[in-house]
């Protein structure tokens, strides 16, 4: 096991710049998970990492060694790909030993760890077949064994579970945790499903635009979002996005609702924010308590429901478990909680208290 | 669900009406390379002579030079079918995975090739051979149909690449393989029925091949089959019995060959690499 230093690394195709600067460090043993949307620039951080992609600028190490110009096969990391990738004229135990006969390792040995890793993932009984007789999560499951075979000293994943249905994704994720939990191996995840990332890392380091936006603990995060991308990437239903103006002690909305903060910022009086709001935060209340909003759509999603109001004319959602929402009227009352509100300058960056 | 009889039928039909009529001409040269002589003009236009006989078979294998035709074809189109498959392969990998500077115009080049009618190019290339010595000469066949063939099999093999995914050498490539052995041990064996429709192809493209023979070839012993049917040609008659029976016997290995081959050409072996 090793950990990884990422330095100022850039990445460009010609004059496109796809990264900028990432600065990265991860420590032996620690789950970090790349998230973002398409086109942010994480699977091209993933396959430089893997050796895959050349490096246009920066420096890269693994266990302190510096790797820029290291041809994958010496590396010593390990890749879980999206496609799975098995190679389809091997049967499973071909798979997972290929590596190892690559680097000449003795037949008993070879044996020994493929037998280990199958017991491991429950695929003792499928070791003859080849993949394609193979289901998709069994698949996933070769895919994994391959990388666990050989011991490396980091697993890759790029977007592991993207082709498995949504149940057998949970059943997956949380055989991922369990694997980390036993193997305690460095490991850096590609996702772009918020959930995953939330569930699997000890670190999210969210993308945007091939910079890195915020790297922190998952509910770090959530809670203390760095800016409005983190602030409306992570989370589902997104946060709800408000113009305003800063005014001491509080924030007026466009239509003159006041809403008053728990400290003042430091910002100057009369500035324009946005405020952000979960829609898991917003509080509905009865007649007469908060602000009047009139109900635009309802989305009963089994667990809670999802309605979406609209407040003179602005926008948003909110997420409750109140089932007597169900049979809400054309218009409802909610509250802002304050403690929950989160306030971005006219940059996008979060404000914190003066 | 139910699918009505009368479309199934006319489909089957239609089938039927276009095998009939693609595989009729084959028909028409087995029953005259069986029809006697004395009933080949006799007996009018029949499905089927009244008599049958194999003696032009017997003639043709014993008392003609197509036993030399037939080796010669044999060698020129083997070796052009595998020197072709071989540079193909290797060709069609690089303009599959790799970018290269001049690549747009390699590619360019190629095709470039492929656009002139073969009969102009028979005088240069003739005069190119003689001095080589090359004229007259099974080599000098096998180099100028690998020559017309390596473009059109570049492009054949370089789709069948494309169609596998490269997710599978960079796989490869980090379980420890270098780029040469992914290649090798990864590819190669996904690409067998690529290879083998390559080699099919140009197998039969130079089995067939008449205008460069006829040129570049005079006299019996460097002759390929397709120049030797022309022996059966004489200035007075056509030996159309004997013509024909030859023919049968030139279709022998090209339908061996697709034999042996059509296992990996319906093979569709990557089937499960990747999602499914």
């Amino acid at each position: 096991m090793a950990s990884i230093d990422i330095q100022n690394v850039k990445k460009a195709y010609g004059h496109v710049k796809v990264l900028h600067d990432i600065d990265l460090q991860i420590k032996d043993g620690e789950f970090v998970v790349l998230v973002g949307p398409s086109g942010c620039g994480k699977s091209t951080l993933l396959r430089m990492i893997a050796g895959l992609e050349g490096v246009t600028g920066g420096e890269m190490r693994i266990d302190g060694k510096r790797v820029n110009e290291l041809h994958p096969k010496d590396r010593d990391i390990a890749m879980v790909f999206q496609s799975y990738a098995l190679y389809p004229h091997m049967n499973v135990a071909g798979n997972m030993s290929y590596s190892l006969k690559l680097r000449k390792t003795a037949k008993e040995k070879i044996a020994a760890a493929v037998a280990s890793a199958a017991s491991k993932l429950g695929l003792d009984p499928l070791l003859d077949r080849r993949p394609k007789a193979l289901s998709g999560g069994q698949r996933q499951r070769v895919a994994m064994g391959r990388a666990i075979v050989r011991q490396p000293k980091a697993f890759l994943f790029d977007e592991p579970l993207s082709n498995l249905d949504a149940r057998l994704r949970e059943q997956m994720r949380a055989e991922i945790k369990k694997m980390h939990g036993d193997l305690k191996a460095t490991s850096i995840y590609v996702t772009h499903d918020q959930i995953e990332a939330m569930t699997l890392a000890d670190r999210i380091v969210a993308m945007h635009g091939g910079v890195v936006q915020q790297v922190g603990a998952p509910l770090e995060l959530y809670d203390r979002p760095a800016n409005l991308f983190v602030a409306g990437f992570i989370g589902s239903p997104g946060m709800n996005f408000l113009d305003a103006t800063y005014s001491a002690g509080g924030v007026t909305l466009r239509d003159g609702t006041f809403v008053s903060l728990p400290s003042p910022l430091a910002l100057d009086d009369g500035a324009k924010v946005t405020v952000g709001i979960r829609p898991e935060h917003v509080v509905m209340g009865g007649e007469g308590t908060g602000m009047a909003a009139s109900v635009d759509l309802v989305e009963p999603t089994g667990f809670g429901i999802i309605l979406h109001l609209s407040l003179h004319g602005l926008a948003f959602k909110v997420f409750t478990l109140d089932r007597a929402a169900l049979s809400a009227g054309p218009n409802v009352q909610v509250v802002f909680p304050s403690q929950h509100l989160h306030v971005f300058d006219e940059g996008g960056g979060r404000c914190e208290p003066r | 669900m139910k699918t009505s009889l009368l479309p199934t039928i006319a489909h089957r039909l239609a089938i039927l009406a276009y095998v009939i009529f693609a595989l009729f001409p084959l028909y028409w040269l087995f029953k005259v390379s069986l029809t006697p002589n004395d009933l080949l003009y006799s007996e009018g236009v029949r499905m089927w002579p009244s008599r049958t006989t194999w003696e032009h078979y017997s003639f043709v294998l014993q008392h003609s030079a197509f036993p030399t035709f037939f080796k010669n074809s044999l060698i020129v189109s083997g070796s052009t079918a595998i020197i072709v498959t071989i540079c193909a392969s290797l060709s069609g990998y690089a303009l599959s995975r790799f970018s290269f500077r001049a690549k747009y115009w390699i590619v360019g080049l190629m095709l470039l090739t492929q656009m002139f009618p073969l009969v102009m190019l028979v005088a240069p290339i003739f005069k190119i051979l003689t001095p080589l010595g090359l004229t007259n000469s099974l080599t000098g066949l096998i180099v100028v149909y690998t020559a017309f063939n390596v473009p059109f099999a570049t492009f054949l093999m370089q789709s069948f690449f494309d169609g596998i995914p490269k997710d599978l050498e960079e796989a490869a490539m980090i379980d420890g393989a270098t780029k040469f052995t992914a290649f090798r041990e990864i590819i190669l064996p996904l690409t067998l029925p690529g290879i083998a429709a390559t080699l099919g192809f140009v197998f039969t493209a130079a089995w067939s091949e008449l205008l460069f023979a006829l040129m570049l070839i005079n006299g019996n012993n460097a002759a390929t089959f397709p120049v030797g049917l022309l022996t059966f040609v004489s200035k007075f008659s056509v030996d159309f019995g004997q013509m024909m029976a030859a023919g049968v016997l030139a279709l022998i290995p090209a339908a061996l060959f697709f034999l042996l081959i059509q296992r990996y050409l319906v093979q569709g072996l990557t089937a499960g690499a990747v999602k499914g």
